[in-house]
């Protein structure tokens, strides 16, 4: 009833072809906005900005990323957490060597140089797919990880090759507080989210998605299969390193290279497969799926059922109970929660005369 | 009809969790926030040292009343020894109801690192026992960390200590050839500097090999160990890999008495799954395993004996991991304790009253002699420039069936330890602009 789209014309090109072409669509964004940026920094507390909401969105960024290699362009990677750690580690040493350098200019040339090497990793994709190029990008994960912990100029010499990062200050403001490393963190996120959105739909997004479907096929018809794929390694790692600047400085403070290991590539492809692939929410929703879940299932462990069962199986009923979630929706909804999203938006239309 | 199961579900999950987070309240608790780790490849630590802590607070609880009257109550939250999950253990624990956590203790020396720069403003002393960065001892620049009883350098100069006893004098380790067989983690490299300037002292040589985590295969490393015939090896992994470092060494042919092991591979967990390639190995220890000490005897009678004991497998207490647990205990009770007098008997300190006493903690053979920890732990006497308080370390032999002590305490090359702790934590002052605080003037 609400949610019905009879009445609005598209009366011109720029109005049908709009991000959100249905305006209830609009409203809800508009809100989301509004409320991520005006109304959350108010009334969250330092627990959740600090350990909830920023990490979500640095995840959901690095999820985006790889969507865009993996689920746009259809070339999948194993490499995700090595890219982050790149972003990270330049960013850190960009603003450690050059004195005065700006922390956004800093952070930028962290993105470029993981795109940088994710274009070096990604030439393999010229020649392999599928499972062969997932252990070409695996390649990249132990490599990167390794040149970070061998040569401790990467993390300036420190003992345990733990970097801390430099404090972040903007135009002479410093951003210290779980608020203002929150808000900027949601500022990057969103301009880049929504250059990602853009992107999917412009010449280069559906390129990508033409050599997804069938790169023999996409060849034929004249887009350049090289520079196709190439630009998807670059644009995915420029994300990716953003995410982990992002990870070393708005969330953690201190990283060390073991902390981009394989597991954090494999969380962030759980994140795009929950999510969705080929899908600018499914990195968002997909993210908090898979940070939010184990901590909700934690807590309620040790308020609830863990004061009767001992901490120990406590701890272990966790894992099992995110597992069996993580199948259960599988089983429900193998193409993603956006998919589930989409479907409960059909519904709306209909509701509340479904026929 | 699914969608709505799903929304009833969530929202139901989503009040409870609401709820859990308001928590009670009163004037006569003190509240603890615990970063366990129970799961995955180095729960047999997490387990045995969180609890043999948890133990020691139901004993306190249920033998004295807590601390002057005051209930010790705590909140564990699972970290899973990752520490993205531990800093947001720390965030969800820094705050339960009114109170304040007042000591974070995660046992983990990645999560130490993840929160040292956020305990300063939060102003939760960070306790760090025999784990963390070593520099942090150096309590004019970091007054909000304690890596107590030892730090990693502290230990690795103990080590090389270890071996020239063996060698029947520290100059007889000239031209040795000793390699470092460490998993590959953050505490794993962070002995290598005192490694480094020992080496140079003493005329030794090191050759450092990478495990990579969690390490449960070694076959690679210990080919390499084979060619390259080193007179030692010195073992720092910690989990799973310690039974495998000792399974492949044994395949490979090389002598267990011949390694040594970190504190982190010197418990039972470490060496019973190894069965007899274990025979010989040496490990450090700041605490011995055994149930003879009275207050593990009265956490037998007064907890376990009521059916409230922590651990599931009660035959755990009395080993390694449990008995370094009932030393944070300690620490912890005695630390509230010393506050207490100083700021208001019977009543819950906060953050800073607890990092004052930490500071200024003295426990000698007498005190410790009291609890029934003699022994135990060794005697300890903290300051505003030493942050570490003991630095003592001693090794045991594995003889298959229990840990036997095969040297006294063992004193860290002070020396070389304690330059480097300052030139690290000056070098990290200077980095981050602060300015150390001047040890004379505290009191």
């Amino acid at each position: 009833m609400i949610y019905r789209e009879a009445g609005q014309f598209k009366a011109s090109y720029e109005e049908d072809q709009q991000i959100f072409p249905i305006k209830q669509d609009r409203i809800v964004m508009a809100t989301l906005v509004v409320a991520t940026f005006l109304v959350v920094p108010f009334v969250a507390s330092e627990y959740w900005l600090q350990a909830v909401l920023t990490p979500v969105l640095v995840f959901a960024l690095a999820a985006l990323g790889l969507n865009i290699l993996t689920g746009y362009a259809g070339q999948l990677s194993l490499g995700t957490g090595a890219f982050m750690a790149v972003g990270a580690y330049a960013t850190y040493n960009f603003l450690l060597r050059l004195d005065g350098l700006p922390f956004l200019v800093g952070l930028a040339l962290g993105g470029l140089s993981a795109a940088a090497v994710g274009i070096v990793f990604g030439l393999p994709s010229l020649r392999i797919k599928g499972f062969y190029l997932a252990m070409a990008t695996l390649a990249a994960q132990f490599f990167i990880i390794w040149v970070l912990t061998k040569f401790p100029w990467f993390s300036n010499y420190s003992s345990s090759g733990i970097i801390s990062a430099q404090r972040i200050e903007i135009l002479g403001f410093a951003f210290d507080t779980p608020v203002s490393k929150y808000l900027l963190t949601l500022a990057i996120v969103s301009l880049l989210a929504l250059a990602a959105k853009n992107l999917a739909r412009t010449n280069t997004g559906r390129s990508w998605m033409a050599v997804r479907d069938m790169d023999v096929a996409a060849e034929v018809i004249g887009i350049p299969l090289m520079k196709t794929k190439l630009l998807a390694f670059a644009v995915s790692s420029f994300y990716c390193g953003i995410a982990g600047g992002l990870y070393a400085y708005t969330y953690l403070g201190t990283v060390e290279p073991d902390g981009f290991g394989l597991d954090l590539s494999f969380k962030i492809l759980f994140m795009i497969i929950i999510g969705g692939m080929g899908s600018v929410l499914g990195a968002f929703l997909g993210a908090a799926f898979i940070l939010l879940l184990p901590v909700g299932i934690n807590v309620l462990m040790h308020t609830s059922v863990g004061a009767l069962v001992p901490a120990t199986l406590a701890s272990n009923l966790e894992l099992i109970v995110f597992g069996v979630l993580i199948i259960f929706f599988l089983i429900v909804e193998p193409h993603g929660l956006t998919r589930l999203w989409q479907i409960g938006k059909e519904k709306l239309r209909l509701w509340p005369f479904p026929h | 009809m699914k969608l709505k199961k799903i929304w009833l579900a969530a929202v139901a999950a989503s009040t409870v969790w609401g709820a859990a987070a308001v928590g009670s309240a009163q004037a006569a608790e003190q509240y603890l926030g615990l970063p366990s780790y129970r799961v995955g490849p180095y729960a047999a630590g997490g387990t045995g040292v969180f609890g043999g802590w948890i133990d020691y607070m139901k004993l306190i609880n249920e033998r004295d009343g807590g601390v002057n009257g005051v209930k010790l109550v705590w909140q564990e939250c699972e970290t899973e020894y990752n520490n993205a999950r531990g800093v947001e253990c720390y965030e969800r624990l820094k705050q339960r109801g009114g109170q304040r956590n007042v000591l974070f203790a995660p046992v983990s020396t990645g999560i130490t690192f993840g929160v040292f720069e956020r305990v300063p403003q939060d102003k939760i002393p960070l306790l760090s026992i025999g784990i963390g960065r070593s520099d942090t001892a150096d309590g004019s620049v970091f007054p909000w960390v304690f890596p107590m009883i030892a730090t990693y350098w502290s230990q690795a100069s103990a080590i090389v200590g270890y071996l020239g006893q063996r060698e029947g004098g520290m100059d007889k380790l000239k031209g040795k050839k000793i390699a470092v067989l460490y998993l590959d983690f953050a505490p794993g490299k962070e002995p290598f500097p005192v490694l480094d300037r020992l080496a140079q002292k003493w005329g030794f040589t090191t050759e450092k090999i990478a495990v990579a985590m969690p390490g449960n295969e070694q076959q690679a490393q210990w080919l390499q160990i084979r060619q390259m015939r080193p007179d030692y090896v010195i073992l720092l992994t910690y989990g799973v890999s310690n039974p495998t470092a000792l399974k492949t060494a044994a395949r490979t042919g090389f002598p267990a008495d011949r390694i040594v092991g970190w504190w982190w591979a010197g418990a039972e967990e470490d060496v019973v799954p190894a069965g007899d390639a274990a025979k010989g190995f040496v490990a450090g220890a700041f605490n011995p395993a055994g149930t003879d000490f009275p207050v593990i005897q009265d956490i037998q009678k007064h907890v376990y004996a009521k059916g409230q004991g922590d651990m599931q497998d009660p035959k755990r207490v009395g080993s390694t991991y449990y008995n370094r647990g009932v030393g944070h205990g300690i620490i912890y009770v005695e630390a509230l304790r010393l506050a207490q007098e100083k700021f208001g008997k019977g009543q819950p300190v906060d953050g800073e009253q607890m990092r004052w006493a930490l500071e200024n903690l003295r426990l000698d053979e007498k005190r410790l002699e009291a609890i029934g920890a003699k022994g135990l732990m060794p005697e300890l006497a903290l300051s505003c420039a030493d942050h570490e308080g003991s630095g003592r370390v001693r090794f045991q032999q594995w003889d298959g069936e229990k840990w036997v002590s095969v040297s006294d305490w063992i004193e860290p090359d002070r020396e070389v330890v304690r330059a480097l702790v300052e030139e690290s934590a000056a070098a990290y002052a200077k980095e981050k602009g602060i300015t150390p605080r001047d040890c004379s003037k505290e009191q």
